[in-house]
């Protein structure tokens, strides 16, 4: 028993399909937990009013957005070492949700400048990057969609998150020199003194392990997807030659 | 390899496209910024820094498409692959050829272009400092990124939308010497970290590209 296994597109959609109804139901259970407990059971800010609230999609959106390339850069990587197709695919299906996400944290964090810091947007540093982390998203996505052969297209793409990364990396930490930040630091890293409040930080752990169960069922479902399309496109291909 | 860097040169010298286009489309650029902005001397002075590094960092994009297509179109990029010298070598020379005509000719060009754009004096030592040491780069990339697109027909628009978010790093650190330059402040640190881009960019990226051309070539 390995995670290679799964490797295997039959054995991955079989447990894909076996799993994905939990999944989904607890990504529900927890999503519509943790944002009706944030929206309507957690005091406004002192400071910020209600305008706090929009906290719950905000950061678990940037973070998924983070992760999503992750995920991306490792399944690439096994992908270009080990080339088990699901990886690839699974790299394929993760750009469009990541961008998804990029772009929720992206408008969340719009609407709540506006009145907070009273500006939709602003040069600073995260923003920055975040936008920058898009323009990425954008490019991989062009790149999949461009090229044909699907196995050429897999290896370039798996080329590019690797070299994107690098990039990125040297993006964030650019933009940081480029321009000092308005935005504030991390608030819910586990050792800091300045995190929020429990009240706010409950609901929040409640609603980021509901987007991480909800990216988890996109993959899922986006995957099975990506498989059966190439197995449709594999017994076209052979129907034309037969 | 230093024959396949000679002919290089020749033949972007002889076609005469890449050459004389992107310094022209880097004139051109510049020239437009003041109808854009406005002709006060004052603005156009603080944006100088900028639009010179846009303006070349565009130029250069502009002739990324053709440094592997023709290769691959006629053949002699298969040639190239299969000969006895490294394909990583082959890509670094390409990308220095097309550095030597394109970066190196807009890094003479762009004191000429800071005039019209009203740079302060101060600043065009550091221009052509950070355009001579960034433009590598900028080749390196492109040539990364064109050796992605070169199987496909409309490669280069894509081109461009893979390429410019990887400027990003190299575009701050040429554009902030620049502009601290002009203001008379210390520039050795953004300096030196461009200088650690380019040289990262030349260490690694002949090999990423080279990967991407076998891919292409399979």
């Amino acid at each position: 028993m390995s995670i290679w296994e799964y490797a295997n597109p039959k054995k991955f959609i079989a447990t894909a399909d076996a799993v994905l109804p939990w999944i989904s139901g607890l990504a529900v259970v927890f999503l519509v937990g943790g944002l009706v407990w944030g929206f309507f059971f957690t005091p406004d800010d002192y400071r910020q009013g209600s305008t706090v609230k929009i906290f719950y999609l905000h950061v678990p959106a940037a973070m998924m957005a983070i992760n999503a390339w992750v995920m991306m850069l490792v399944t690439s990587l096994v992908w270009l070492v080990r080339r088990h197709h699901v990886s690839a695919l699974a790299a394929k299906a993760a750009a469009p949700v990541g961008i998804t996400f990029t772009l929720i944290a992206l408008i969340t964090g719009a609407i709540w400048g506006q009145p907070m810091w009273g500006t939709w947007w602003e040069w600073d540093p995260r923003l920055t990057s975040f936008l920058i982390l898009f323009l990425f998203y954008l490019g991989y996505m062009g790149l999949w969609q461009a090229i044909e052969n699907p196995d050429t297209a897999a290896d370039l793409t798996a080329i590019l998150c690797l070299v994107g990364s690098v990039f990125a990396l040297l993006s964030r930490y650019a933009v940081n020199f480029w321009n000092q930040g308005l935005h504030q630091g991390a608030s819910l890293s586990l050792d800091k003194q300045e995190n929020v409040a429990d009240v706010f930080w409950y609901p929040a752990l409640v609603s980021i392990a509901g987007f991480v169960l909800l990216f988890i069922a996109l993959i899922l479902i986006r995957t099975k997807t990506e498989i059966r399309a190439r197995r449709l496109h594999a017994i076209e291909m052979r129907e034309r030659m037969g | 390899m230093i024959r396949l860097l000679l002919r290089d040169l020749r033949l972007a010298m002889r076609a005469g496209g890449g050459f004389g286009l992107g310094l022209a489309f880097f004139l051109i650029v510049t020239v437009l910024v003041p109808f854009g902005v406005g002709p006060q001397s004052s603005t156009l002075r603080i944006i100088a820094p900028g639009i010179l590094w846009v303006g070349a960092l565009l130029a250069c994009l502009l002739s990324l498409d053709r440094l592997f297509q023709l290769d691959f179109e006629d053949g002699s990029l298969d040639l190239l692959a299969t000969a006895p010298v490294p394909l990583e070598g082959v890509v670094a020379m390409k990308a220095l050829a097309h550095w030597a005509t394109t970066g190196l000719a807009l890094t003479l060009a762009a004191p000429v272009l800071g005039v019209l754009l009203n740079l302060a004096p101060n600043g065009y030592v550091w221009l052509v400092a950070s355009l001579a040491i960034g433009t590598p780069a900028l080749s390196m990339i492109g040539a990364f990124g064109a050796a992605l697109t070169v199987g496909l027909k409309r490669g280069g628009l894509l081109l461009s939308l893979l390429v410019l978010p990887l400027y990003v790093p190299t575009l701050i650190f040429g554009a902030e010497v620049v502009r601290r330059g002009a203001e008379g402040l210390a520039v050795a640190t953004p300096l030196l970290l461009l200088g650690g881009i380019t040289m990262g960019a030349l260490a690694m990226l002949p090999f990423a590209a080279a990967a991407a051309l076998r891919i292409n070539l399979r």
